[in-house]
């Protein structure tokens, strides 16, 4: 995985010696294909490596019980079958185990609306601070940037005292999580970008701030809006720590809560585990797989921060 | 609060269109605030509470007033023999973590997004397939792999070490064991995290102008002159902010080590618990707020220290 990356082009100790124009290698030379070859081997046992605990997942949770923990029997195919889905289905259907289909739920309300209200609320604080001159402004945006080195696990602590007595609601799952200093800040730093000139020219047509921020400044953002609802969907799907100290109730734990919960279970279900982890990661691989490109761009793009 | 103004006194008509360009302070503070109220009140008052927290002995649901203990509970936590010791060996997992994920983690994504961004057919599959566990929750991740590293015979990982070896190495108890616990979380945080370093040096890696890499061929650089010399200080920017945003995320790592230890991982918990691990269980476990809080701002100062220092490396470049 670690050795230099073959490539095409000439080494000081290959090119003959005494001949000055020695000939650069062409695309077609045998040196050139080896240096492929090299290359697609080299993709290819790191992407083996790489999906290896995808493919065990994905094996388990068609496994029988019997197979999960017996080395390479879990990829025994003859076995497989969907009695991981039903039984998984089946074990949480009562309101002490909590619904499948609820923290589903759950997980989906908390992320739209964390992804859509931050979206809202960052981006119209950050045209306010980009574009907008008042009071008071140079003091939020240095406010901004000292919040932005505060990471969520420092007040995590004083949060669940603070706040104990919204344990286990939908709000405080939230609430809490919808301003965000780095979203603010990649929305400022796009926003400041864009020529002064256009909201000038739209405030000689008649338009105030409100409809210059909605009809022009942010239907011309929509890169950096992508990059921030990705950003936030990736961190808010897999949300742990908050909902741990958080949320006890069963109906009301968000997907990776439950999965460790339900993991914890004695004795333990791990085909059915494996399973629920794969309807886990379903909905999102779709969206992956159809928003490939501005997954990789948003968080690609988180790095202006630097 | 928006009311206070400077303005003359005619802006009194915040609706009149005449003059919107001259409407200094309704507009800014109006759109701003929402995000502002909200920052305040989940990030900043916790913020200040954490330290105020941290100098009182606070519990939850105790009827007494709490006491002023001064600097105590980070006296206890730094010196006291009890409790320092866990704490100590929390930060000491944390060091250890860095060091060994800082740079493994950004050599390999440095690796991968060279190997992808090679423009054969077939790229975009592999940068999504090393992208994908990007995807996963750190919580089913933490899960997967304790099935991986299960002991005996009867995890994945052992079985191909048992094969390979011919049967004499592959009954390691990966999570259970001192020596490999720390490792083991290691290597699935890594497995994890890759994709997402991997993805913005490739997007720094296409920044390099081509005719660099050129002139270079042209000098008859080889592969490691170019790494050296071309590659590396073309994106020198980037691998510092890629080197030191994974430096606090190996300060906050708590998930895996969370579920491993708790939902039946049966992970080594001295070898491996972090300093967000102890702020969780002083909270939770021992209702101790206090001490919790006083690990959180530790916790904090630590994180202050590495985003002072990113910002004045990534500084000094752009000056």
């Amino acid at each position: 995985m670690a050795t230099t990356i073959q490539n095409s082009g000439p080494r000081n100790s290959a090119a003959p010696a005494g001949t000055p124009a020695a000939p650069r290698l062409r695309r077609s030379s045998p040196r050139h294909r080896a240096g492929i070859t090299v290359h697609y081997f080299a993709l290819v046992i790191t992407s083996l490596v790489f999906l290896a605990p995808v493919a065990y997942m994905v094996a388990a949770s068609f496994a029988p019980a019997s197979d999960t923990l017996a080395g390479f029997k879990v990829f025994d195919v003859s076995h497989w079958g969907l009695h991981n889905y039903s039984g998984v289905t089946a074990s949480l259907s009562s309101d002490s185990t909590g619904h499948l289909w609820r923290f589903f739920l759950v997980s989906f309300t908390v992320t739209v609306a964390v992804v859509g209200l931050g979206l809202v609320v960052n981006s119209m604080a950050a045209f306010a601070l980009s574009r907008l001159e008042w009071k008071g402004r140079g003091i939020a945006l240095l406010g901004i940037l000292m919040l932005l080195i505060v990471p969520f696990e420092a007040v995590a602590v004083p949060m669940f005292y603070l706040y104990n007595d919204a344990r286990n609601t939908l709000w405080i799952q939230i609430v809490p999580f919808i301003g965000n200093a780095l979203s603010i800040f990649l929305f400022y730093s796009f926003f400041s970008g864009i020529p002064r000139s256009i909201d000038e020219a739209a405030r000689l047509d008649g338009a105030g701030p409100w409809r210059i921020f909605a009809l022009i400044i942010a239907p011309m953002s929509k890169p950096v809006y992508a990059s921030v609802a990705i950003l936030t969907f990736l961190t808010q799907w897999g949300a742990f720590l908050w909902p741990v100290l958080m949320v006890s109730e069963p109906n009301l734990r968000p997907l990776p809560l439950q999965i460790s919960v339900f993991a914890g279970q004695l004795p333990p279900a791990w085909g059915q585990v494996m399973a629920f982890g794969v309807l886990l990661v379903l909905p999102v691989l779709v969206v992956f797989l159809l928003f490939q490109r501005w997954f990789i761009e948003g968080v690609a793009s988180s790095a202006v921060k630097g | 609060m928006t009311t206070t103004s400077l303005l003359p006194p005619k802006s009194g008509t915040p609706e009149t269109p005449a003059r919107p360009a001259r409407r200094r302070g309704a507009a800014g503070p109006a759109m701003a605030a929402p995000a502002m109220l909200l920052l305040i009140l989940f990030v900043a008052v916790p913020f200040v509470a954490a330290i105020g927290f941290s100098l009182y002995n606070v519990r939850l649901g105790d009827p007494r007033e709490p006491n002023f203990m001064g600097f105590t509970q980070y006296a206890r936590i730094l010196t006291d023999p009890d409790v320092s010791a866990q704490f100590l060996s929390s930060l000491g997992h944390n060091l250890i973590f860095a060091v060994i994920v800082v740079p493994v983690q950004t050599a390999l994504a440095l690796a991968l997004a060279m190997l992808v961004k090679r423009a054969l057919p077939g790229m975009a599959v592999f940068r999504a397939v090393y992208f994908l566990p990007v995807i996963f929750p750190m919580a089913l991740v933490a899960i997967i792999w304790r099935l991986i590293l299960a002991r005996g015979d009867q995890g994945l990982l052992n079985a191909t070490l048992n094969f390979f070896s011919g049967g004499n190495f592959g009954a390691q108890d990966w999570l259970g064991s001192e020596l490999t616990a720390l490792g083991s979380v290691i290597v699935l945080s890594i497995w994890q995290g890759c994709g997402f370093q991997m993805v913005i040096l490739l997007a720094a890696l296409q920044q390099v102008p081509g005719e660099l890499y050129e002139a270079a061929e042209l000098d008859r650089a080889n592969g490691w002159q170019r790494l050296l010399h071309v590659t590396l200080p073309g994106i020198r920017t980037t691998l510092v902010f890629v080197a030191l945003y994974t430096t606090i995320l190996s300060l906050r790592v708590f998930d895996q080590i969370y579920v491993l230890a708790k939902s039946g991982g049966g992970l080594n918990e001295d070898a491996t618990r972090t300093v967000m691990y102890q702020a969780v269980t002083a909270a939770f476990d021992q209702n101790n707020i206090g001490r919790a809080s006083a690990i959180s701002v530790v916790f904090f100062i630590l994180v202050l220290i590495l985003s002072l220092i990113q910002r004045r490396l990534t500084r000094e470049r752009e000056a």
